[in-house]
């Protein structure tokens, strides 16, 4: 049954809700999905923070639909998971726990106005190169919620880049607040694919099933050579000495990730680890009279139709 | 407390086209779940149309079950145009 399964996959069909599935895969499917979706849950908190100190109404309005999007796409992709038979509440309740992992990159902290646009650009620039890869992954409703999810990205990064653009083209400390954000947030966007090759445990099985097409270390290559000639073009330096062209392999080498500070910021110990997961909590907490007035509203109302009815 | 319950979404996206299932959600009732549809579902222009249904008022086939409801449509080839051999001189029907 496995080996009709593998088969099935390695013929680039897709597997769907109710087929049979080794349960290895579900429960990867499920890791990764809901990681996914914590990822944009908790993305929207650095940005959310912002939006009310947004410089113009045209900024504002951009961020808000943002902000916007990434809850929709949360909620895109907390459906998908909850097809292979997890509950909403049982996500939440593993985000909240800290028993499920988002993306590190939100434990750092957006300081500046800059960071909006560093993040639209480096963040959600790397999230795309992830993301792309994803649409033709093997389970149906994770491949459908990447689409919808791809469609909507590239505002999110265009928004970024132009935020970027206006500052590196300002008064010289608009300018510097430009180059600061993007000294803070490359590193970072450099780690969000994730740790080398050699140390991925699960590249050889996501390979296999399609939730990976290329290499963390591959994608994270074609990010700095995309990106090195956009901070060209805006006059911004990458915070990196060892960057250089390397016309013989016809990309950039460059320097060493700091793997140390990477792991410390996965185990819980970044700049804003707490402070991400007790905003999360505190929503939850306090939005549960909200959601129980919600039920008892709505179930009371359907009695009292019920009872018109007869 | 109870959880909300789930919703599937379907969305026509111009008249003259079918509503096409794009995704489900919670919500308390049809009208707290048609507002949270369009927001999640219609933030571009996406639908001139929704329906929601509960998730679980649907009554699905069973993968398992496949081979016997689909499998004898598989032996019909007669149900095709292709199936028939016509002369080449006849270049339309």
């Amino acid at each position: 049954m496995e080996a009709i399964f593998e088969n099935r996959i390695a013929n680039d069909q897709k597997i769907e809700p109710k087929d049979w599935m080794p349960e290895k895969y579900r429960k990867t499917h499920i890791r990764q999905i809901s990681q996914h979706a914590h990822s944009e849950i908790v993305g929207m908190l650095p940005e959310g923070n912002w939006i009310t100190r947004a410089p113009s109404l045209r900024r504002k309005v951009a961020l808000l639909a943002k902000v916007q999007d990434e809850g929709g796409h949360g909620l895109y992709l907390y459906s998908a998971c909850e097809t292979l038979g997890i509950s909403r509440d049982e996500l939440f309740e593993q985000l909240h726990s800290g028993e499920a992992k988002y993306s590190s990159t939100f434990n750092y902290p957006a300081v500046t106005w800059a960071d909006m646009g560093a993040i639209g650009w480096l963040v959600d620039g790397a999230a795309i190169i992830n993301q792309v890869a994803l649409c033709n992954t093997s389970y149906g409703p994770y491949a459908r919620a990447m689409v919808r999810i791809c469609k909507e990205e590239s505002f999110h990064q265009r928004q970024g880049f132009e935020i970027m653009l206006t500052l590196a083209k300002g008064t010289p400390e608009q300018k510097a607040m430009a180059q600061d954000a993007l000294n803070r947030w490359w590193w970072p966007s450099l780690m969000m694919f994730g740790p080398t090759d050699a140390e991925s445990v699960h590249t050889e099985q996501s390979m296999k099933w399609k939730l990976k097409r290329k290499s963390n270390d591959e994608l994270r290559q074609q990010f700095i050579d995309q990106t090195v000639p956009q901070a060209e073009l805006i006059g911004l330096t990458i915070p990196d000495p060892h960057l250089k062209w390397n016309p013989e392999k016809g990309s950039y080498d460059w320097g060493e990730i700091n793997w140390n500070e990477f792991w410390q910021v996965v185990k819980g110990y970044g700049p804003c680890n707490r402070e991400r997961i007790s905003a999360r909590r505190k929503a939850w907490d306090n939005g549960k009279w909200v959601r129980d007035a919600a039920m008892v509203y709505a179930e009371k109302r359907e009695t009292d139709e019920f009872k018109k009815a007869i | 407390m109870k959880n909300w319950p789930l919703w599937e979404v379907f969305v026509r996206s111009k008249n003259g086209l079918e509503h096409r299932h794009c995704g489900s959600l919670h919500a308390t009732d049809a009208t707290m779940a048609l507002e949270n549809a369009r927001d999640v579902y219609t933030r571009r222009n996406e639908g001139v149309s929704i329906w929601v249904v509960p998730s679980a008022a649907i009554t699905a086939s069973n993968p398992e079950d496949s081979g016997e409801l689909f499998e004898p449509a598989k032996d019909k080839a007669y149900r095709h145009p292709t199936f028939y051999n016509l002369p080449d001189e006849l270049k339309h029907m």
